[in-house]
Order: C-alpha cells, then sequence, then structure tokens
C-alpha cells in the first residue's frame, strides 16, 4: 500500500504551549516546519485556569518575550483583567498575571501559527519517532504517513495514554475530553526512554448566572496595565477589564469532602500518578491542612464570549453528586449549575533527567522535548521549554551553537537545570524560592539579561536589538549622572524632603544617596532634578531599581561570580566516572546517571558531596593533560 | 580555580610549645600584615620584604598582643601549593595557636578544606600528575575523617541548639516564600514586627553559641581517654581518683554505671577527656544493654584506652572480647585491686594484650603516678597527640556562627529600613546554610519541601 511521504526540516509534535512556541521558532528561523496536533481546534488549548503568568510565572512569559517567543505578545492581545502581583514587594518579585479570554487567546494564537511562513499544520496522531543509529530520521502517523526530518521536539504535554477520572468515572481522553495519544509512548520506550506518569486535576466549570456574586468580593484588575511583551505598545492594553469575585469553603464544604474521601479516586488507590504538592486538590487541602477552616476559592470567567466561570482553588475528583454537594455548599454557588465537571487527569511523561540542558535527548541526536511532557506543569513553564526546545533544535539543524541559559541569567535556566540535574517526583512547577539569584532575574529586565541571544539565534531583530543597546545607553549615562549630581539643603529640597517624611539633610548628599532612601525614589525626586533629561517609564525604572538595591544586587553578583566558576569547567561526555578510584560509590552511581555537563551542575546532583566535587576537578586537570599530551603524540 | 585565602594549623598539636599556622592564597600577605608587627612603632610590612625570608615579630588581634613568633614568607610559584604562602610559628603553646589561627581567619582568611593544601598544590602543577591519585585519595579521606570527627566533637546540647535555629529559620523562609508565590492566599500584613522579634531571639542564641566556642565548650578538646572494663572492676573509682572528685556512684554492685560519664583532667599539662563506661558483659538488662553498647562505640574513636582488669577474678570470654576490640588501639592494661589476693599477674596480661600493663589500686590509691608517667612518655613519644582537625573544626565552626549572626543582624537591618520582605529571605538563607555548615547539614530541597508541608498553597 502507497503511503504518504513528506520531507521537512523539523517535525513539532503538538500544537499545546510548548508545542507553539517550538513551531513559531524552528519556522521563524526559516526551517521547513510540521506542527502535529490531534485537533486543530485545540492550537494552545488552556485545559485548566484562565490566566497566563503569576508569580515567577510572569518573569518566564517575560523572558520568552524577550528571547523572541510569542505568548507575551498573544497574552497582550487577548487578556481580560490583568494585575502586577506583589506590588507592594520588592522589584524581584512583582509578577504580572492576566486573565484570558481563552477562546480569543486559541484563536488568535492559531492565526499567528497559520500565517508563519515555513509552517505547516497537520492534524494527525504521530505514532512512532523514526530514528537510526541514535539519530531522529522522522515520524510517522497514524495512517501511516512517514514525515522525514533533522529534528524532531516532542510537545505532547498531558495527552499520551491521557486518562482523566473523577469518582468511578473514567475516560481514556485528554483534557476536556480529546482524543488523547495512546501509540506513541510504546515507540518511545522501544528507543530506550524511561517513561513516568504524572496526574494533576482542573475543578468545575459553572454557569455564570446561576452564581449569586452579591455573597463574593470583587476583584478588579490594575488601574493601569502593564503589557507582557517588550514589544506591546503600553498604551494598546488600557483597556475595560472584567472582575474576579473571591468566596470561601466552610466547615460544611469540608465535612462533605472528609465523608466522602473514600469515593476519590486519588484516596482510594485508583489514581496512582504523583499530583503536585503546590497544585492541589480540594480533598488534599482539607486533609493535610485539617485545621484550617476556610480555604479561598476564586471564580474567574472564562471568557468574554461565554458563562462560564473558572473554580479556582477546588480541583477535584470526587464523584459527581459529591462534586454537587461540595460546590452548592459555598457561599454565593448555592445554586450553582456545573458546565464541566471537575477531574483528575492522569498522563505519561519522560524522567527529565534524559535530556541535556538544550532539551535534547541524551541518547538520541536530533530528539529535542518541552512542556509537560518533560514533567513540570503550568502553560507558562510549557511555552518556555518550547521556545528553547525549539530554538536548540533549530541550532541543531542549522549546525550553529545551541543556547542554554544558566541559574543566574534566567528563570528558565533555572527551570531547565532543575529538571535535568534533580530528582522530580511530582510535576514541576517556577516558585520565585527556586531562583537562588531572582534579585537579578527581575520581571523588569528581562529584556536588558536575554534580547541578546535572540538576537544571536534570530529571533530578534537587528532593529529591536539597537533599541535594546539604546536603552541600555541610556540606563548607564543616566545612572552616572545621579551619582555625580549634588544638591544642598535648600529650601526646595528641604520641602521635599518633608513632604517624603524624609530627614533634612546635613551638608551636600547625590541624588544617588536619596534614591536609597527607601521613603525616596528617582520619580519623587523629579522637582530638584533640574537637568534631568526626558526619559521612558522602563528606563526611569531600570535607573530606580539598580540606585536603590545597589548593595543586595552587588552582593548577589558576588554569589554569581563564584557560581560562575564551577559552571564554567566542562565534564568532557567520554567520561569514565569508574575510573576514578576516590569517587564514594553514591556519587559515581548519580554522576553516570545525569552525566552533567559542568562541574556546577554536577555539585547540584544530590548524592554528590563537595569533597565528591573537588576529586572531580583534581581528575580533569589530570585527564585535560593527557588529552594534551595525547594531542601532541597524534600530530607527531 | 579559587583563589581566596586559606588558613589551617599545618603542625600536629602538642604542648611542646611550636605550632605553625599556615596562610595560602592570593591576599596571604595582605592579612598576615594586618596582625604582625615587628616592633612597638615599626612600620615594616611583610609585602615588603623578599620571598624565601625568616621575620622576628609579634602577632596581635587588634591591641591584644596573642603571641611571639616568627614568620616565614614565600612567594608563589615558590612554595609548596605554589600560591603566596606565609608561615606563622607559634611559641606559646596550643592556646597560642589557636588565637593565632582565629585572628588570621577573623582577617579575611577562611578555614582550609580537608585536603586543600594538597588539592591547591596539585592545581598549580606543584604535584606531578602520577599523583594525582594520591591527591584525591587524600581529599576523600580527609573529608570522611573531618565530617565523622565534627559531627563526634559537637556536643549533642550544641547540635540540638543548631538544629532548633534552624528549623526556625526555615520555617520563616518558608513563610515569606509562600507569601511571596501566593500572595492573594497568604498575607505578610504585620508579619516583619513579627520577624524581627523571632530574630532577635535568634541573634541572642546565635551570639550565646560564639561564646560557648571561646571558653571551648563547644566541641570537646583533648586527648579522648575511654575507661573499659567488665562491670565492678573499678572503673568508676579509677575516674574518680583521677579527677580528685566523687562523679562516678562508686558501687560494688556490678552493672551501676550505665552511662557513660565523661570528665576534663589535666595530667601533667596534658588536657585529657575521660570517659568511663558502663562495664561490658553479655548484658541482660535492656538499659544496661544501651550502655554497653555505647561503651563499644565509644572505644571505636578513643585515642587512649585505659582498660581496668581485677586481679582478683580469672579472666573470662567478657574479659577476652575486650582484648580483641583494644588489639588495633593505644592502650594501657591497669591491674586494679592490687590490695587483694591476685588470680593474675602483670606478666600474663602482657603476653596477652601486647600492651603496657600496670599495677594499681584504686582503693588504696597506690600507682597512679606510675601510669600518669606512662600516659606523658607515649605523648612526648608522639604515640598520642591533640588532633590538630580538633581546631579546625571549631575555627569552621566558630567562622560559621559569624556569618549566621552577621546575616540574622542584617535581617534586621533590612527590617528596620523597611526593605519589602522578599528581602528578608535573602540573608536568613545565607545564616540557615551557615548553620548547616556545622551540623552537615545541606540546603537541597529543604525550603520546597517545608513551604508544601506547612502552608497550603495554590489553586
Amino acid at each position: 500500500m502507497a503511503v504518504l511521504r513528506e520531507e521537512y526540516d523539523i517535525a513539532v509534535i503538538g500544537a499545546g504551549h510548548a508545542g507553539c512556541e517550538a513551531a513559531l521558532a524552528c519556522a521563524r528561523l526559516g526551517l521547513e516546519t510540521v506542527m502535529f496536533t490531534v485537533s486543530v481546534d485545540s492550537i494552545a488549548l488552556m485545559p485548566c485556569n484562565p490566566n497566563i503568568g503569576g508569580t515567577s510565572k510572569g518573569h518566564l512569559v517575560r523572558e520568552v518575550d524577550a528571547l523572541g517567543g510569542e505568548m507575551g505578545k498573544n497574552i497582550d492581545r487577548t487578556f481580560i483583567q490583568s494585575k502586577m502581583l506583589n506590588k507592594s514587594k520588592g522589584p524581584a518579585v512583582h509578577s504580572l498575571r492576566a486573565q484570558a479570554d481563552k477562546q480569543a487567546y486559541t484563536r488568535e494564537m492559531r492565526r499567528v501559527l497559520e500565517n508563519t511562513d515555513h509552517l505547516t499544520i497537520r492534524q494527525a496522531e504521530v505514532t512512532e519517532i523514526l530514528a537510526l543509529d541514535g539519530k531522529v530520521t522522522g515520524v510517522k502517523t497514524y495512517s501511516g504517513a512517514q514525515y522525514s526530518c533533522k529534528a524532531a521536539v516532542l510537545c505532547t504535554g498531558t495527552y499520551l495514554n491521557a486518562r482523566c477520572v473523577y469518582g468511578d468515572v473514567s475516560s481514556y481522553t485528554g483534557p476536556n475530553g480529546l482524543q488523547a495519544a495512546t501509540h506513541l509512548t510504546d515507540s518511545l520506550k522501544k528507543l530506550g526512554i524511561e517513561m513516568m506518569r504524572f496526574k494533576t486535576g482542573t475543578p468545575a466549570r459553572i454557569d455564570r448566572r446561576s452564581i449569586d456574586f452579591s455573597k463574593m468580593e470583587e476583584q478588579t484588575g490594575d488601574e493601569r496595565v502593564v503589557p507582557f511583551s517588550f514589544s506591546t505598545d503600553p498604551e494598546s492594553v488600557q483597556i475595560d477589564q472584567v472582575s474576579c469575585w473571591l468566596t470561601y469553603t466552610n466547615e460544611k464544604t469540608h465535612e462533605i469532602i472528609r465523608r466522602n474521601l473514600d469515593r476519590s479516586p486519588l484516596y482510594s488507590g485508583i489514581i496512582e500518578g504523583t499530583g503536585p504538592r503546590y497544585c492541589p486538590s480540594i480533598e488534599d487541602k482539607v486533609v493535610k491542612f485539617a485545621d484550617k477552616n476556610r480555604h479561598q476559592v476564586f471564580i474567574e470567567p472564562e471568557g468574554l464570549d461565554t458563562n462560564e466561570m473558572y473554580i479556582g482553588g477546588m480541583s477535584s475528583s470526587l464523584p459527581e453528586d459529591v462534586q454537587y454537594e461540595m460546590y452548592h455548599s459555598v457561599a454565593g454557588l448555592e445554586n450553582a449549575k456545573i458546565v464541566r465537571n471537575a477531574y483528575a487527569i492522569e498522563y505519561d511523561c519522560i524522567n527529565p533527567r534524559q535530556l541535556q540542558a538544550t532539551l535534547e535527548f541524551k541518547a538520541i541526536k536530533g530528539l529535542f522535548s518541552g512542556g509537560q511532557f518533560n514533567g513540570s506543569s503550568g502553560y507558562e513553564e510549557a511555552a518556555a521549554q518550547g521556545l528553547i526546545a525549539g530554538i536548540n533544535a533549530a541550532m541543531e539543524v542549522l549546525g550553529k551553537e545551541m543556547i542554554v541559559l544558566d541559574r543566574s541569567e534566567a528563570y528558565i535556566g533555572v527551570l531547565i537545570d532543575d529538571l535535568v540535574t534533580k530528582e522530580n517526583r511530582e510535576p514541576y512547577r517556577m516558585m520565585t524560592s527556586r531562583a537562588e539569584y531572582r534579585l537579578l532575574l527581575r520581571q523588569d529586565n528581562a529584556d536588558l539579561r536575554l534580547r541578546k541571544y535572540g538576537y544571536q539565534v534570530g529571533l530578534i531583530s537587528e532593529e529591536q536589538y539597537q533599541e535594546l543597546l539604546e536603552k541600555e545607553r541610556r540606563i548607564k549615562e543616566e545612572i552616572y549622572r545621579v551619582e555625580h549630581t549634588f544638591v544642598g539643603d535648600s529650601d526646595t529640597v528641604r520641602a521635599l524632603l518633608e513632604a517624603n517624611g524624609s530627614t533634612a539633610l546635613t551638608g551636600g548628599s547625590s541624588l544617588a544617596e536619596l534614591i536609597r532612601r527607601p521613603e525616596l525614589s528617582y520619580d519623587t525626586l523629579a522637582s530638584i532634578d533640574k537637568n534631568r533629561p526626558e526619559l521612558p517609564e522602563d528606563v526611569r525604572e531600570q535607573v530606580n531599581i539598580e540606585i536603590k538595591y545597589e548593595g543586595y544586587i552587588r552582593r548577589q553578583m558576588k554569589q554569581v561570580e563564584q557560581f560562575k566558576k564551577l559552571e564554567r569547567k566542562q565534564i568532557p561526555a567520554d567520561i569514565n566516572y569508574d575510573e576514578i578510584g576516590s569517587l564514594r560509590i553514591e556519587a559515581k552511581q548519580k554522576l553516570k546517571l545525569y552525566s552533567p555537563m559542568n562541574i556546577g551542575q554536577a555539585s547540584r546532583i544530590a548524592g554528590v558531596s563537595p569533597a565528591d566535587v573537588s576529586v572531580l576537578l583534581v581528575y580533569l586537570e589530570q585527564y585535560g593533560a593527557e588529552k594534551k599530551k595525547g594531542g601532541t603524540d597524534d600530530s607527531v | 580555580m579559587k583563589t581566596d585565602t586559606i588558613a589551617a594549623i599545618a603542625t600536629a598539636m602538642s604542648p611542646s610549645g611550636i605550632g605553625i599556622v599556615r596562610l595560602s592564597g592570593a591576599e596571604a600577605f595582605e592579612i598576615a600584615d594586618k596582625v604582625y608587627r615587628a616592633g612597638k612603632n615599626s612600620k615594616k610590612r611583610l609585602s615588603d620584604q623578599e620571598s624565601h625570608t625568616i621575620h622576628y615579630g609579634f602577632i596581635f588581634d587588634g591591641d591584644e598582643m596573642i603571641d611571639e613568633v616568627l614568620v616565614m614568607l614565600m612567594r608563589g610559584p615558590r612554595s609548596y601549593t605554589g600560591e603566596d604562602t606565609v608561615e606563622i610559628d607559634c611559641h606559646g603553646g596550643v592556646y597560642a595557636v589557636k588565637r593565632v589561627l582565629e585572628t588570621v581567619l577573623s582577617n579575611g582568611a577562611r578555614p582550609a578544606e580537608p585536603g586543600e593544601y594538597t588539592k591547591r598544590a596539585f592545581l598549580n602543577g606543584r604535584i606531578g600528575l602520577s599523583q594525582a591519585e594520591a591527591v584525591m585519595d587524600v581529599i576523600s579521606a580527609k573529608s570522611e575523617y573531618a565530617l565523622k570527627s565534627s559531627l563526634s566533637q559537637l556536643k549533642g546540647s550544641v547540635q540540638d541548639k543548631i538544629k532548633s535555629i534552624r528549623e526556625k529559620i526555615i520555617y520563616h523562609i518558608a513563610y515569606i516564600e509562600s507569601a511571596l508565590d501566593d500572595p492573594e492566599h497568604i498575607s505578610l500584613d504585620g508579619y516583619p514586627e513579627e520577624l524581627d522579634m523571632t530574630a532577635a531571639e535568634l541573634e541572642d542564641k546565635v551570639k550565646r553559641l560564639l561564646a560557648t566556642v571561646d571558653e571551648g565548650k563547644m566541641i570537646q578538646e583533648g586527648i579522648k581517654t575511654v575507661i573499659i572494663g567488665k562491670p565492678n572492676a573499678g572503673k568508676s573509682s579509677l575516674l574518680n581518683l583521677l579527677v580528685g572528685e566523687e562523679k562516678a556512684i562508686v558501687t560494688n554492685i556490678a552493672g551501676t554505671t550505665r552511662d557513660v560519664l565523661e570528665e576534663t583532667v589535666i595530667l601533667q599539662g596534658i588536657a585529657l577527656r575521660i570517659m568511663d563506661t558502663a562495664g561490658i558483659r553479655n548484658a541482660r538488662d535492656a538499659v544496661e544493654k544501651i550502655g554497653v553498647d555505647r561503651a563499644k562505640a565509644h572505644v571505636k574513636d578513643a585515642d587512649l584506652i585505659l582498660y581496668v582488669v581485677d586481679s582478683s577474678q580469672p579472666l573470662d570470654d567478657n574479659d577476652r572480647e575486650i582484648i580483641e576490640l583494644i588489639q588495633e588501639k593505644k592502650a594501657i592494661v591497669l591491674l586494679n585491686k592490687s590490695d587483694l589476693e591476685p588470680a593474675l599477674n602483670t606478666d600474663m596480661l602482657e603476653k596477652l594484650t601486647g600492651k603496657c600493663v600496670i599495677s594499681i589500686s584504686a582503693k588504696e590509691e597506690t600507682g597512679i603516678g606510675q601510669l600518669e608517667q606512662q600516659m606523658k612518655d607515649m605523648f612526648f613519644h608522639g604515640e598520642l597527640a591533640f588532633n590538630d582537625e580538633v581546631y579546625i573544626t571549631n575555627a569552621r565552626h566558630k567562622q560559621a556562627l559569624q556569618e549566621a549572626l552577621l546575616s540574622i543582624q542584617m535581617v534586621r537591618q533590612s527590617i528596620a529600613d523597611g526593605m519589602p520582605e522578599d528581602f528578608f529571605s535573602i540573608d536568613l538563607m545565607n545564616a540557615y546554610e551557615a548553620l548547616g555548615r556545622i551540623t552537615g547539614e545541606s540546603v537541597g530541597e529543604d525550603l520546597v519541601n517545608e513551604i508544601f508541608s506547612k502552608f497550603c498553597t495554590g489553586k
């Protein structure tokens, strides 16, 4: 029987948030790219919460944007409410979060994909990855069609052997009843890839007309919205926003849940997958935090053209009748009509230690992966990995250097390093506490940190890059000026200080010194700064932060220097750990399992002690010297 | 490579007088200049002197003179490590060597890691490749030993205190972090005041621990001496005799000493940490069994064993077990109860144990002089030595505590300055890490686990 055969440079399997970024990156770099999805209608689907961003996740979106990704632009075009979280805290933890119009988000992303040159969208289930001599050669779909490619990016999300469960009802489908992908796991196992099973869950959706909002607190968006993308015109996002609503569970809700725990598939053992601790179901919250007599419930619109409301904080896999009883016990939801039941979903993913930090499989050249398939969770985590996997797949095909961001450069670096060097027993979620150098990794400076990499790989245009250099120059000049502009104890200065509750000057002071006072900022000093140039908001913000937190930033930079030293010490791929007698057995095993790229990465693996790292350093020194000697011998 | 300056005591600690503190690294000369004075009004700087010269002078901690010393200067690469190296010969005995080390540490050096001098020597090309394997062995053996000795030297109570401080710190970091990660669920209103109260408490606790280090109470110094023997052989009587007061309960009921008693005794200027153990016999009683097991564990890491034998009783299986136990150790056999009718004699025991045997009577207080003389001989012949790792460990502990203290003070400063809450956790984490170096616990996934176990966070 004749089968369809086509040739591409790159095949992307999956069209969720990881797949979209991967496919766009490859196609925008001029490579012929095919993107497979089980349903074209589910491109960039948001099957769980209707928001993009949030603490640390907002950082990821900003970083994706700085590198030339799409997520930030797409949410800027489709958000219906936006908030900067943690505004009362330091700049490092300010985080953008926007409510999305889910359908608009999907539609808009699809429009972008469909209008990108070199990109083909194909509705088909990929059933097999074809590889020869440890290198990817193509993919095969359910119909038997073969697509040859030089690199493939796996972004299967929660679809592999997916099963949705609530109560004793279970169906073998992906999220929202979409078709699961049931063959690919076997093909991957045959290639020697180690698979795991994870679970996650989502709450019910309720008809807006059945909710009594008078019993809830209204949550509105920010008055002045900050866009996600560095390329979005800030004026274009000042729209009419919709509200979210806050209510609470109560003792009655908890009693209903406790009474029905034996009917929860989580507690009766029907679900075996490992669930995320940071995104617990309401059953988990009630059991684990038994002393709390109420939990917050956020009611969020799913879009402008729908009455469906997302019940944030009450994901569950309890049976349908219990779900009704439980939701009805919450203030304002007494007469709630459920549109979609809450459910838990189980799916296959990989143990990500099989990946290099480039997101390429260690054992299979040309095979990359990103997103929930790698054991992470969340749209933003997925987009970030999808982008890196896509870029690096493209770099491989183009024969150019791949990019690896380290922990001091980006949350993306932290995310990927954690995935490939740490043991993950649950879907991995980004958190600000996971970033050691977060004072440097702010959402406000993602462009200053990462645009250069986007430019280097070709996703950021020359014009955008020149704009960045200009911004850098203006920040530097203004900081210098403010540090070298002095004011004395004049009447205007005294009045300004008094008005801001700041103590009067006794002698001269630079403007920078005044900015460092907690109660003052760059902007508040405008009236006493005669020669201040006209500067855009983003430049003023950087000047303020860089000066105000200079001491802390300097301390963190010092830590980064130490960190970089170990990060730069590369470990050759052909190292034989068995040869190093002084390594402890546990360290040998772990090093063999993870095969770290450099000493820094090795030192973060659980079970590798500082002494082991020292031994490794000494061994590498010896190894390097012998290599050099060997090289000379060859040439003679 | 790391170019910071390290310091350690380069000689075994002995009361004979001379001990060397060695500094190595880019700032070795600079640090030495901070603590060295050639004379009262001398402006002589070691940095200006020729390499491979020796200089007479004094080490000062601020205005306090610590010791009269000779300082040897070696500029890299002509030194053992290949780096700038300064060796300070101290003359004032164990205490002075310790103080000199502490002074250079507080002036910018950091305590050397186990095997670090050798590692630097290798990395700077001072040791050939053929020796690399040996270098790696030294590093792994030394760090294994350092970890073991660091933990065994740390008094249980100190360890408990540090653990409880760390628990408090991680709880607060987790609280702040949960609130930052989930601002809509967890509020930080009024939190800085609460944290400041806790931080003040912790500051006080760390300060008290630091005082403990200075008084030498934090770790146990001296030659670890274990008294062992069958029940009622007279171990407790011997301890009381050596200590000079009634510490152990002395009865003639076998098995009275169920726990391990410890005393520090200075004999002829040598510090001994003497431990009296429960008698070793096949214990039937559960409580006593624990005591016996503990005694055996103490024998394992003892520097010296005093094996007390009741000379009026013939040897039995229990004695043979003890003799087996002490084979590889430095030990003195004491034939006690020489005032009673003997069932054993010195020659016989000497043959059996291969150790020096002294006949004593704890009751009549005879033979003690001979015992003291024997110990002194062993010490000065180098058979017994102070473990210099003890001092390094102590210096490391002190530095870690000082770091923790500084970090906690910075937290309080940030609170006072009205800094946002996320700045607190930076320094709290540093304090947590520093204290973890004392108890040998690394940070790893502690924080993430604490967040999830203590705070209900997430959608």
